[in-house]
């Protein structure tokens, strides 16, 4: 069985959720520590979602420099499908595996709901079971998911298809381009602000929309 | 041992909506004549005098800032 890391560092919320989604997908999670640096063999990597060290500094910051990311760090530049959902998101822009960085909302509120994604690109092992165009429906909960990146980067991500989520039917934080999520180059390192891991159970969740990137990755890596 | 300020200012074309939102607090008070606010960090740092200017600008441009977002001065004082 395929097995999938998910990190917990201080302060990490939604690791459970994510673990849970890796086994409705079919995958084996396995439970990685912040302070550890062995990745124990696994195949790709989740940054989960939550407050990691109370979001000192800046969101994701200090968890960027953990032991852990440096690990991840490495194994992404050979490869190693890596999303980061939430707070994951905004740890690997802080580590550079991923451009830009996430500001406070633009209207100041946390923003807690069901939210359409538009699907921008299937060329990532995180989406390449749904098709261009599809849109999906996962929780967003964050109060800094603003995406900014500075002009050029920006026309570039667009030009490179590097765009993979965008909100649909309204932007909630004010981020450039409506963008919700992007790819690293070579497409294998994924972030988005919303929550796929919250959205596997119809019991729990607005859809059963988030299973298909879990579903995905575990396609591509028995492809592999 | 010198005391090392670090402060860290959001870029200018970024939009700060923290000090937005205190401007707004400062009109609601009724003071008048500040125009506009931006909202950054201030850092204050122990350094020993073994730590060179150039290790300097690496903590503060690798951690206590955000390039993508921020700017920043070091100052000895």
């Amino acid at each position: 069985m395929t097995r999938v890391g998910v990190i917990t560092f201080p302060g990490t919320l939604d690791d459970g959720d994510a673990a849970r989604a890796v086994r409705r997908a079919g995958g084996e999670p396995v439970a990685l520590w912040h302070a550890d640096s062995d990745l124990q063999g696994v195949a790709a990597v989740i940054v989960p979602g939550g407050f990691s060290y109370g979001d000192y500094l800046r969101a994701g910051a200090i968890a960027s420099m953990a032991p852990i990311m440096q690990s991840v760090i490495d194994a992404a530049r050979v490869g190693m499908p890596v999303l980061g959902i939430c707070n994951g998101f905004q740890i690997l822009c802080e580590a550079g595996l991923l451009p830009g960085a996430l500001l406070r909302n633009a209207g100041l509120h946390f923003v807690c709901r069901d939210q359409r994604l538009r699907i921008e690109t299937t060329a990532t092992p995180w989406t390449r079971d749904f098709s261009v165009g599809d849109e999906i429906v996962v929780p967003v909960k964050n109060i800094d998911g603003r995406y900014h990146a500075d002009a050029a980067t920006l026309q570039r991500l667009e030009a490179e298809n590097r765009v993979v989520f965008r909100y649909a039917g309204g932007n909630p934080n004010g981020s450039l381009n409506d963008i919700a999520g992007v790819c690293s180059e070579d497409g294998r390192v994924v972030g988005l602000m919303p929550h796929p891991e919250h959205a596997i159970d119809e019991l729990t969740g607005p859809s059963t929309d988030g299973l298909g990137l879990f579903r995905s990755l575990l396609g591509v890596l028995a492809a592999a | 041992m010198a005391r090392v300020v670090v402060d860290v200012m959001p870029k200018p074309e970024i939009l700060d909506v923290q000090g937005q939102a205190v401007h707004r607090a400062l009109v609601r008070l009724g003071i008048s004549g500040i125009s506009d606010v931006r909202q950054g960090k201030h850092f204050e740092l122990e350094v020993d005098d073994t730590v060179d200017d150039e290790t300097l600008h690496k903590v503060a441009g690798e951690l206590l800032a955000n390039p993508v977002i921020e700017d920043w001065v070091v100052t000895r004082v």
